[in-house]
């Protein structure tokens, strides 16, 4: 999903546009596979700037003081503009690795630094795993519902995506063993398992301890790699902190994911990957013919940044703010919608996945819900096979309270006029009353979903 | 010549109406013309007075700019713009006007039933439910009366279906129809000036044909232009198109949908401002006609200034 607004007005040079159909002749068979949609379609209007979007998956960068930016950014201009403004390696700047070692030690990681390759933004690193590992038709195995981004990412490269449901404790790894012995009954081996282990995007879940060991032990004997993108670890606002993947396997299995964008800017582009050395020469090699290096600008940023050792106090400011937009979005959820809706309470992230009663399809209510002024993500895009049709992703970290109270009111409304008119439709006559707010309407995944 | 393009909106469908109108904007731009793009909203009137233009391309779609709405603002204003009239939009933009108005000329067009929510919410419409679907049959069809693309439209393919789908639809509208479901090959054909283009058939390839959705994502439709049909089918098809597109007062251009049966074809609706976009019919059935899309917008132009001599 786009996090960013396109751009309204556009305009095209004339001398030497043509149209598109000269060009499609001449289009990459894969390109056919990157799909636009309706729902894309309306996607675009979320941009409006009187609709409350829940939709997005912002963090907010409003509380990152300015006059710190300033004087890190002079500093940069005063001591190293030279080497700031040329190119750098491809792995990228020991002295971003040694940012990168600070936040993974901060959740017990401890990786080789030269096992390290700093990506324009998680995203890049997603792509070039996808570019290392998969040739059309392969298979590659993400939870169900996936993170939205990573599905036109794997189907720009023609992977054969199989998903695993989720409930309440990440990944059914139960239900991977399955799959995995079905798939080598076909003579299929998965190129790798994609997981969001902590804080899902988009379902908010987090993979129990037990499944985490059990997921270890499956790459190992079975000698599969695991990507692990990990970009919300830190923003953890309740129970326990669960160890990552790739500290559990030590690294021979486990390729890790990482990002600076929600512990510091999404702007900067800075994200890495941390991968077994063969794996890594590859992704270097991937790197080099995608963009050559990540911005140098912005890494001698972070490691300003870095050098005034506040970025853990940061992330907590971060956590603070978070924690009460998620309670603010949970209460909001219990007192706006109907007693037939469920819903996630995620211990970290950024994102709340509710779940509707299954005659109610969200992408034709996110058209209603525009009516109204307020827009998320329909649950369909989280899956390959048109499944997620009755749930949706809110993200309550790019919007302050209030507006999330209010756009939680909206959609709430919305989806009660839909539930009175089914009742009146099905002669199920009942009162759209709100939950009860003792209810705790946490089940978070419906079993009619697995159908 | 000085034209506006008319675009975007608030409708639903103001992607597919910004890339048309872009699409639009470059064809006109290397016609020489002066352009002015406009992103309409409420300064609309007020940029129209100030500015001029000699004609409006409309490439808009959805409610709003489909609709009549922008159209009559454009009549009252006296500045010649492309595409049918307001009146003419108007009725092709609601499903369920243009069906009576199809259905009045004595053209095939599948048996449906309309209901506004208050029938259910007041009038305890959900009893007729039953009858309706015995006289319709299964599968059928439900969808918004207003509203573009396939935005809300499912098929039900039993009783138990259909309240399902009657939500979904209305969400886009008030107003829903129930539509008997025909079987036969999904055509639409275009109309430029009182010249119909040649006919466009959409084939699924993917997925079955209760997925509306596939139709317009690009690689799950293919589409067929000029579409495989006997001199005989084709005659029948243009005339059932042509005899639709004067029965709603169409001027300029407007897209018909239909499908064709085992016993003919049955008119579905019909578009006022489809869609201009690369992956669009009209212009795939303009350039089997030999137009390029300069050659098209420039006809287009010619309609909205002098329609009389069109």
């Amino acid at each position: 999903m786009a996090e960013v607004p396109e751009p309204t007005h556009r305009r095209r040079s004339h001398a030497g546009t043509r149209d598109l159909e000269r060009y499609a002749g001449l289009f990459a068979e894969r390109t056919g596979v990157m799909r636009s949609s309706a729902m894309r379609d309306l996607m675009a209007i979320t941009a409006r700037p009187e609709v409350i979007s829940l939709a997005g998956g912002l963090p907010d960068t409003s509380t990152f003081p300015p006059h710190s930016f300033a004087a890190q950014m002079t500093r940069i201009a005063q001591e190293s503009a030279a080497k700031a403004l040329q190119y750098g390696p491809t792995e990228g700047f020991e002295e971003t690795k040694d940012c990168i070692l600070e936040v993974m030690g901060a959740e017990g990681m401890l990786p080789d630094p030269d096992d390290i390759i700093v990506t324009t933004g998680g995203q890049q690193a997603i792509d070039l795993v996808c570019k290392t590992l998969i040739d059309p038709g392969d298979v590659v195995i993400c939870e169900a519902p996936t993170y939205p981004g990573a599905i036109p990412t794997l189907c720009s490269y023609q992977a054969d995506v199989v998903q695993v449901e989720c409930d309440e404790d990440g990944m059914q790894v139960e239900a991977l063993e399955q799959l995995l012995g079905e798939l080598r009954s076909e003579e299929r081996r998965p190129k790798f398992i994609y997981s969001v282990p902590s804080f899902q995007n988009p379902a908010g879940v987090t993979m129990s301890l037990r499944r985490r060991h059990r997921l270890v032990e499956l790459a190992r004997s079975q000698e599969l790699l695991v990507v692990e993108d990990n970009p919300y670890g830190l923003l953890r606002y309740g129970g326990e902190p669960m160890p990552p993947l790739y500290q559990l396997d030590g690294g021979d299995f486990v390729i890790y994911l990482g990002t600076f964008s929600k512990i510091l800017s999404p702007g900067i582009r800075l994200g890495w990957a941390v991968a077994p050395p063969p794996v890594m020469e590859k992704i270097v090699l991937g790197k080099q013919a995608a963009d050559l290096c990540t911005s140098t600008l912005t890494q001698y940023f972070v490691r300003e940044y870095f050098a005034e050792r506040r970025w853990q106090r940061y992330v907590d400011d971060l956590v603070e703010i978070y924690r009460a937009r998620r309670d603010t979005m949970v209460e909001a959820l219990r007192t706006y919608f109907p007693a037939e809706a469920t819903w996630t309470e995620p211990e970290g992230g950024l994102f709340i996945w509710a779940t509707l009663p299954d005659y109610i399809d969200t992408s034709d209510l996110l058209a209603k819900a525009l009516r109204a002024d307020v827009a998320f993500v329909p649950g369909q895009a989280a899956y390959v096979d048109g499944r997620g049709s009755h749930s949706m992703r809110l993200n309550f970290s790019g919007v302050d309270e209030e507006e999330i109270r209010e756009g939680v009111r909206r959609i709430g409304k919305v989806i009660a006029e839909q539930v009175e008119l089914y009742g009146t439709l099905t002669g199920e006559q009942r009162a759209p009353e709100p939950a009860e707010e003792t209810q705790p309407n946490v089940v978070p995944f419906r079993k009619a979903e697995e159908a | 010549m000085k034209v506006a393009v008319l675009k975007g909106g608030r409708s639903l469908e103001r992607g597919v109406s910004l890339r048309s109108g872009a699409r639009v904007e470059d064809a006109l731009q290397r016609l020489g013309h002066e352009v002015l793009p406009i992103d309409v909203g409420p300064d609309l009137v007020k940029r129209l007075i100030a500015e001029r233009p000699d004609v409006a391309f409309v490439a808009m779609h959805g409610v709003g700019g489909e609709d009549g709405t922008v159209q009559e603002l454009l009549e009252i204003l006296g500045i010649p713009f492309t595409g049918p009239g307001a009146a003419a939009c108007a009725r092709c933009m609601d499903k369920v006007q243009a069906k009576d108005a199809i259905d009045e000329e004595g053209l095939p067009t599948p048996h449906w039933f309309a209901f506004n929510q208050t029938a259910f919410r007041e009038f305890g419409a959900a009893d007729a439910l039953g009858r309706l679907g015995e006289t319709l049959g299964f599968p059928l069809v439900v969808k918004p009366s207003r509203g573009g693309s396939s935005l809300g439209v499912k098929f039900a393919a039993s009783a138990a279906e259909v309240p399902q789908a009657l939500i979904s639809a209305f969400s886009y509208d008030d107003r829903i129809l129930l539509e008997r479901f025909v079987d036969g090959r999904e055509l639409a054909v275009s109309i430029l000036g009182d010249e119909p283009l040649p006919v466009v058939e959409a084939i699924l390839l993917e997925g079955d044909r209760y997925d509306f959705e596939a139709r317009y994502e690009i690689g799950r439709t293919r589409f067929v232009c000029p579409a495989e049909l006997s001199a005989e089918e084709e005659r029948a098809v243009t005339e059932a198109a042509l005899a639709t597109y004067r029965a709603l007062g169409c001027t300029g251009f407007a897209r018909i949908d239909l499908i064709l049966g085992a016993d003919g074809p049955w008119l579905l609706e019909a578009n006022a401002i489809p869609g201009l976009t690369d992956t669009s019919l009209l212009p795939q059935a303009a350039e089997a006609a030999g137009l390029s899309f300069e050659e098209l917008v420039e006809r287009i132009l010619d309609l909205a200034l002098k329609p009389a001599a069109a």
